[in-house]
C-alpha cells in the first residue's frame, strides 16, 4: 500500500502541507475562502512540529497494526479496501480513545462543529495527497515501501 | 473444522476479523445470549443520555457477518462447556460442537447484597438492555432523581446520561474519592468539581446501605451514615467480575478470570479466551490480570483469532487505559497513575488552573509507566507509546511536560523508527 | 544610533484579499521580513531587510506577494544614480569595504549577445541530430603534437604516451564553488549531477567533504592559496587537479570565507578551527612567476604519478593571451578562464565591478595566441564567467573554447534568484548557506535532477545549432570563428574578438 513518508532532512518547516490539507479539508477545497470564510475553519489532518532547524509533518502512518482501529469503541475508525485507516465522523463520539493509542500522535480533536476524530485520509479520490503534491522540497513522499 | 465464538462483543470480532485474515474458508460461528447485532457497549451511556440513536450502536456494519461469512446464534445462552466432547450445552437443550472455541463472555456487573436490589428500579448497566430498560423506566415513572452507585468511569457516563435527561443524580462511592482507581487526588477534585457544578452531588467515603421501597417501587435509599436520598432510579455501576460461569467444570483453570498463556490459549486443546472474562498479561506489572477494558478486549481477541487459524501471535500485553470525557472535559488515563508515595517512582505534574489542564506523568526506572491528561489531551498517545515501549526517557524529562512535546522531543532513533517507518532508511 | 540615510530597495507588495496569515513567507524567511501579528491575525513586511531572492513570493500558497523595487525617485541625474548615492550612504555608515555575491552586474557590454551564429543553407547540408550521431564528447587535456605509429603484427600500434585526459560527455563543467561558500547539499546535489551527466564538478578552494569521495571520478580537486583541505588522499581521489591563481569576481584578491561559516564540518573539511575566518591569500606565497607556477604544476603531476590532468584557473585580466602562454608552457593541461562577470560568494564590490575583462574576448585573445605560438593542442581552454544559456556555449567554444565551467547557472537551476547575498550566510534558498535551518531547503535529490535537466536541455540545444551549421562535433566549432558574425561592434571589438561583422560575406 502506498503510505505518506516523512524525510525529516528535507522538511523546511514551511507548514505549506498544513495549509493545503486544511483547504483540501475544507467545504469549499478553494484556499483564500477555507481560510477566510468557512467557519469553523477546516482543521489540517496532519502537524509539522519545529525545534530549532529540525521539523518534520506528522500525517497518519495507516499502521498496519492500527492501535485506534483496535481500540476505537464504536467502530468508527476502521480500515478501508485499499488498507487506508479512516474515521467515519458520523459514528464517531468523540471519545479520544484513538487519542490515546496513537503513538504518533496522529489524531487530532475536532470540535468546531460536531466532535469528532480528526485524521489523515489520504486525500480520498484524490491520485496523490494534497500535502505530497504541494511540498515545496519533497520532504513528504507517497510511496509503495516494503 | 469449525470456529466457535462464545460472545458477540469486541473481543468476538477481533477474533473473526483475525481469523478471516488467515482462513476464508471454514465457517465461524458466533453464539451470543445478547439477540442483538453488534454492538458498542461503551455506548450505551450515551445511547440513555440521548446523544446516540439505536442506528448508530453498531459497531460493525450491518453486513458485516455476511461479509465475514459469519453463522450467527444471537439471543441464545450458552449453559456449559464440554472440553471432553469439545461441545457446547445451549439453553433450551441445544448442543454446538467446535473444533477451536473462542471464550469472549466479558464481564458481569458486581452489584453487592444490599437489601432492596431486586426491586423495581434498581438497575445495572452493562448491556444494551440496560440502556433501554432504564430510558422506559425513566420515562414511565417520570423519573426525577437517581442514585448510581459507584463513583467509577461507567458510573459517572451513567450519571452523565441521567443529566442530560434531566434526572437529578447522586453519586455514591465508598473511596473517599471518585475516579479513585484510575485518577490521582488532583484528576479526582477536578473531575468532582466538575459533576457538582453540572449539579451532581456527589457522597465519598459512602455505600448504601439499603434500598427502600415504596409500592414495589425504589423510593429512597439509606446510606451508610444512615443519611437517606431520596430517589426513583438506583444504578448499579460498582464495575464488572469476569464472566466465567459457564467454564466452572470444563477443566479450564481460572482465578478471577479464566487463566490464558500470551498467544491467548486456556491450556484445553481448541480453547482460547479473550476480552473481559480472562486474566490478561499486564505489561506495567508483568504479571495476567483482568483489565476491562474495550481497546484490550479487541487486541486479545485478535490475538486469540490468529493462533486459532494457525498464524501464531504473541499478545503484547495491556495496561488499564481510559479516555473520557467528565462534563465535556476530555480526560485520559493510562497505567499506573496514584503510586504509592515513594516506592521508586517519580511524579511530574504540570496544572494550569487557568486553562484547565492537568497532566501528570509517572515514572519508575526512567521509564513513563502512567499517565493522566485532563483538559488537553492531545497527542496523549506519544505518552501511551513511550509507555508501551519502555522508553528511558531520562534524556529528555524536561521535555515531557513542555507545552509544545511532541515526536520532535523523542530520541532520535525512537522518533525516525516513529516518522519513517520501521526498518526504513531515510 | 543616528539616522539611518538608506531606503528600502525592494517593496513587499501583499494583496490583502488573498493573504491567508499561513506565516508560510514569515516562516521562509531569514531576512526577518516579514511577521505575524496574533492579536490581529495579520501579516506584515518590514521591507527594510528585503533583498529581493523571491523565497517568500515563490512559496505563498495563494500568491499574495509581489516583490517589486522601490522606486524612490531622486532628482535624476545621470552622473550621482541611486546606486551611487547608496553605496555612499552604506560606506559612511559603516566605514567597511562593501561587499557582493555573484558576479559583475553593472551594464558592460555582453559581447556574446552581439554574436550570431551560422546555418546551413542549399549549398552545404544542415544535420538533424536527432537521425543522425552527433559527437558532444569532449577530451580536455594535453594533445601531442605527432603521434608514432608501428607496423605490428596485430595491426597499427600507438607509440606516443597520451597526457592524462578528462573526457567529458558534453563540453560543460560545473565550475569551482567551495564547501563553506555553499552547502552541502548543493556540493553533493553537483557532484551527482556531474556523476550522472558524464562531466565534472569543482570542489573550489574547500577541499573535498568525506562523503562525496565517491564521487572522485567526477572531481576537480582545488589547489588555491589557502591550501584549505588539500592533502594525499584529496589529490588522489579527484579526476583531474586545478590551481587557482585568479577568479573572474576578484582578480588580484585573495578569498575571505567568514567565520560563521566555518561550521564544524566545514572546518573538519578545509581543516581549519572551526569559527574562524578562511583567509586565502591574494597570491600564492609560493608562486611569483611562471617557474614557480610550473614547479607546483609538476609538485602536482609527481603527487599523484603523472595521472591526472592538471589545469591552472586564472581571471581574464590585461595581457591574459600572454599568461596563457606561459601556462601552457608551465606545463598545464588545461587552462580555465574566469571572465568578469563569473560569479563568487563574496567579493568586494567594487573589485567585482570594475577588474578583469569581458570572457569573450578573452577566450578570442588566448585561442589566437597560443595558434600563433603553435601550443594550442598542448593546453585545453575552459572558458567561464557569465554562461548563461547554450548559445553562450556554443559562441564561446567557436571563439576557441574546448569547454565551458558553468557556476550561476548551475545555481540559478538549484533555486537560486541572484539576490547577491551569499557572504550574509543567510541564503534563503539553502545554496550559499551553512545555517542548517536553510541548508535543508535544498533537497539534493531536486538539485540533481535539475541540474541534469540542465545539462541535459543545453546538449540538445547545442546538438541543434551545431546540426544547424552542418557540423556533427563539437570539435569541428572549436576556434571556428567563422562561424560567428558580430552585430552592434566596433571595427576593434570584430578585430579583438577575431571575427567579421554581420552582413560581411
Ligand atoms: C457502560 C460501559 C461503558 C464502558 N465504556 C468503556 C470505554 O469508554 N472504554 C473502554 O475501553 N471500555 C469501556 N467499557 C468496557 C468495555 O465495554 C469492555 O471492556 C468490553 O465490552 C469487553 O468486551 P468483551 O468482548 O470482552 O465482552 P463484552 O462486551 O462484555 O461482551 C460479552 C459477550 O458475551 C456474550 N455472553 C456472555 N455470556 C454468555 C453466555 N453464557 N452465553 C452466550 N453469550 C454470552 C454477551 O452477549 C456479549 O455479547 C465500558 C463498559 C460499560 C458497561
Ligand atoms: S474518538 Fe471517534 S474514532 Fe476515536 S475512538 Fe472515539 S469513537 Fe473512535
Amino acid at each position: 500500500m502506498k503510505r505518506i513518508y516523512v524525510n525529516e532532512e528535507y522538511c523546511i518547516g514551511c507548514r505549506l502541507c498544513e495549509v493545503y490539507c486544511l483547504t483540501q479539508h475544507s467545504r469549499s477545497k478553494k484556499i483564500i475562502k477555507a481560510f477566510k470564510e468557512e467557519t469553523p475553519r477546516a482543521l489540517a489532518r496532519l502537524v509539522v512540529e519545529e525545534e530549532g532547524p529540525l521539523s518534520f509533518a506528522m500525517p497518519c502512518r495507516h499502521c498496519e497494526d492500527a492501535p485506534c482501529v483496535a481500540a476505537c469503541i464504536t467502530g468508527a475508525m476502521h480500515r478501508d479496501e485499499r488498507g487506508a485507516v479512516l474515521c467515519d465522523e458520523e459514528r464517531c463520539v468523540g471519545c479520544w480513545t484513538c487519542i490515546m493509542v496513537c503513538p504518533f500522535g496522529a489524531v487530532q480533536r475536532s470540535i468546531a462543529g460536531r466532535k469528532a476524530a480528526s485524521k489523515c485520509d489520504l486525500c480520498y479520490g484524490e491520485h496523490t495527497p494534497v500535502c505530497v503534491m504541494h511540498c515545496p522540497n519533497e520532504a513528504l513522499v507517497y510511496e509503495e515501501r516494503t | 473444522m469449525r470456529y466457535v465464538i462464545i460472545g458477540n462483543s469486541a473481543a468476538a470480532v477481533g477474533a473473526i476479523e483475525a481469523i478471516r485474515q488467515h482462513d476464508t474458508e471454514h465457517p465461524i460461528t458466533v453464539v451470543a445470549d445478547e439477540p442483538y447485532h453488534v454492538y458498542s457497549r461503551p455506548l450505551i451511556s450515551y445511547l440513555l443520555g440521548g446523544m446516540v440513536d439505536e442506528a448508530r450502536m453498531a459497531y460493525r456494519p450491518r453486513d458485516f457477518y455476511t461479509r465475514y461469512r459469519v453463522e450467527t446464534m444471537l439471543g441464545v445462552e450458552v449453559t456449559q462447556v464440554n472440553s471432553q466432547t469439545q461441545s457446547l450445552m445451549l439453553a433450551g437443550g441445544g448442543v454446538l460442537t467446535y473444533d477451536r472455541l473462542l471464550i469472549a463472555t466479558g464481564g458481569r456487573p458486581f452489584v453487592p447484597p444490599v437489601p432492596g436490589v431486586d426491586l423495581e428500579g434498581v438497575f445495572p448497566f452493562t448491556r444494551l438492555d440496560d440502556a433501554r430498560q432504564i430510558a422506559r423506566y425513566i420515562e414511565r415513572h417520570h423519573v426525577r432523581s437517581a442514585v448510581v452507585v459507584g463513583g467509577g468511569l461507567i458510573g459517572l457516563k451513567t450519571a452523565e446520561a441521567l443529566m442530560a435527561r434531566a434526572v437529578r443524580v447522586t453519586i455514591v462511592e465508598l473511596a473517599d474519592r471518585i475516579l479513585s482507581m484510575t485518577f490521582d487526588r488532583t484528576a479526582s477534585r477536578l473531575a468532582e468539581s466538575l459533576l457538582r457544578r453540572a449539579g451532581a452531588d456527589v457522597r465519598t467515603g459512602l455505600t448504601v446501605k439499603e434500598i427502600v421501597e415504596r409500592q414495589g417501587r425504589v423510593e429512597h435509599v439509606v446510606l451508610q451514615d444512615g443519611e437517606r436520598v431520596e430517589c426513583d432510579l438506583v444504578v448499579f455501576a460498582i464495575g464488572v467480575r469476569p464472566n466465567v460461569g459457564l467454564v466452572s467444570n470444563a477443566g479450564i483453570p481460572v482465578q478471577r478470570g479464566i487463566i490464558v498463556d500470551r498467544q491467548m490459549w486456556t491450556g484445553v486443546p481448541g480453547i482460547y479466551a479473550a476480552g473481559d472474562c480472562v486474566e490478561g498479561y499486564d505489561l506495567l506489572l508483568g504479571e495476567n490480570r483482568p483489565i476491562a477494558i474495550w481497546p484490550n478486549a479487541y487486541r486479545q481477541g485478535y490475538v486469540a483469532g490468529c493462533n486459532m487459524a494457525g498464524a501464531e501471535r504473541v499478545y503484547e500485553g495491556g495496561f488499564p487505559m481510559n479516555s473520557v470525557e467528565v462534563c465535556g472535559v476530555p480526560t485520559i488515563s493510562v497505567g499506573i497513575t496514584d503510586p504509592p508515595e515513594g516506592d521508586g517512582y517519580e511524579v511530574l505534574e504540570r496544572y494550569d488552573r487557568e486553562a484547565l489542564s492537568y497532566r501528570r506523568l509517572v515514572l519508575r526506572d526512567h521509564c513513563l509507566v502512567g499517565m493522566i491528561c485532563v483538559g488537553n489531551v492531545d497527542r496523549a498517545g506519544i505518552y501511551t507509546g513511550l509507555i508501551r515501549a519502555r522508553v528511558n526517557v531520562a534524556p529528555f524529562k524536561d521535555y515531557l511536560l513542555a507545552g509544545h512535546f511532541g515526536l520532535i522531543s523523542l530520541p532520535r532513533e525512537y522518533r525516525k523508527h516513529l516518522v519513517v517507518g520501521e526498518g526504513i532508511e531515510v | 544610533m543616528s539616522l539611518n540615510l538608506l531606503a528600502s530597495e525592494f517593496q513587499v507588495v501583499r494583496d490583502d484579499t488573498r493573504c491567508i496569515a499561513c506565516q508560510v513567507c514569515v516562516r521562509q524567511c531569514a531576512n526577518d521580513v516579514h511577521a505575524y501579528d496574533a492579536e490581529s491575525d495579520v501579516v506584515y513586511s518590514d521591507e527594510t531587510r528585503c533583498v529581493g531572492c523571491h523565497r517568500c513570493a515563490t512559496l505563498c500558497p495563494t500568491r499574495a506577494l509581489t516583490i517589486r523595487l522601490a522606486l524612490h525617485e531622486f532628482r535624476p541625474n545621470a552622473n550621482w544614480t541611486p546606486a551611487a548615492l547608496y553605496n555612499l550612504y552604506k560606506q559612511s555608515q559603516t566605514g567597511g569595504v562593501l561587499l557582493s555575491g555573484m558576479g559583475c552586474d553593472q551594464p558592460y557590454p555582453v559581447y556574446f549577445d552581439h554574436l550570431l551564429l551560422n546555418a546551413s543553407q542549399v549549398t552545404n547540408p544542415s544535420i538533424d541530430p536527432l537521425r543522425e550521431p552527433m559527437e558532444l564528447r569532449t577530451v580536455i587535456g594535453r594533445r601531442p603534437g605527432r603521434v608514432e605509429v608501428t607496423q605490428g603484427p596485430e595491426g597499427l600500434r600507438l607509440e606516443t604516451r597520451l597526457g592524462p585526459h578528462l573526457v567529458l560527455e558534453t563540453p560543460i563543467l560545473f565550475s569551482a564553488m567551495s564547501y563553506g561558500s555553499i552547502s552541502y547539499n548543493a556540493c553533493l546535489s553537483l557532484a551527482r549531477a556531474a556523476k550522472e551527466c558524464g562531466i565534472l564538478y569543482n570542489t573550489g578552494e574547500g577541499g573535498l567533504h568525506p562523503t562525496l569521495y565517491e564521487y572522485g571520478p567526477w572531481t576537480i580537486a582545488q589547489v588555491a592559496s589557502g591550501r584549505f583541505g588539500v592533502h594525499p588522499e584529496y589529490l588522489r581521489t579527484a579526476a583531474a587537479l586545478e590551481i587557482k591563481i585568479g577568479q573572474g569576481a576578484k582578480p588580484g584578491i585573495g578569498g575571505h570565507l567568514p567565520g560563521e561559516k566555518v561550521t564544524a564540518d566545514v572546518s573538519r573539511t578545509r581543516m581549519i578551527p572551526e569559527g574562524t575566518d578562511a583567509l586565502s591569500p591574494a597570491p600564492h606565497h609560493d608562486i611569483y612567476s611562471i617557474e614557480d607556477l610550473r614547479q607546483l604544476i609538476y609538485a602536482l603531476k609527481e603527487a599523484t604519478n603523472y595521472e591526472k590532468p592538471v589545469g591552472v584557473k586564472v581571471a581574464a585580466v590585461h595581457h591574459i593571451a600572454p599568461i596563457a602562454s606561459g601556462i601552457a608552457r608551465a606545463g598545464a593541461d588545461y587552462i580555465a578562464i574566469d571572465g568578469l562577470r563569473g560569479g563568487t560568494g563574496a567579493a568586494p564590490t567594487v573589485i567585482r565591478n570594475h577588474v578583469g575583462i569581458p570572457i569573450e574576448l578573452a577566450i578570442a585573445a588566448v585561442d589566437q595566441r597560443l595558434r600563433e605560438e603553435g601550443i594550442r593542442h598542448q593546453v585545453s581552454l575552459i572558458a567561464g564567467g557569465s554562461i548563461r544559456s547554450s548559445a553562450d556555449v556554443v559562441k564561446a567554444i567557436a571563439l576557441g573554447a574546448d569547454a565551458v565551467y558553468i557556476a550561476t547557472a548551475a545555481l540559478v537551476a538549484m533555486g537560486c534568484h541572484l539576490c547577491q547575498k551569499c557572504y550574509t550566510g543567510k541564503c534563503n534558498w539553502g545554496i550559499a548557506t551553512q545555517d542548517p535551518y536553510l541548508t535543508k531547503r535544498l533537497n539534493p535529490n531536486i538539485g540533481v535532477r535539475r541540474l541534469a535537466n540542465l545539462i541535459r536541455a543545453w546538449s540538445l540545444e547545442i546538438k541543434e545549432m551545431l546540426g544547424g551549421m552542418g557540423l556533427n562535433a563539437i570539435e569541428s566549432l572549436r576556434g571556428n570563428r567563422d562561424h560567428l558574425r558580430g552585430v552592434g561592434l566596433n571595427e576593434v571589438e570584430l578585430n579583438a574578438l577575431g571575427i567579421q561583422a554581420a552582413g560581411a560575406a
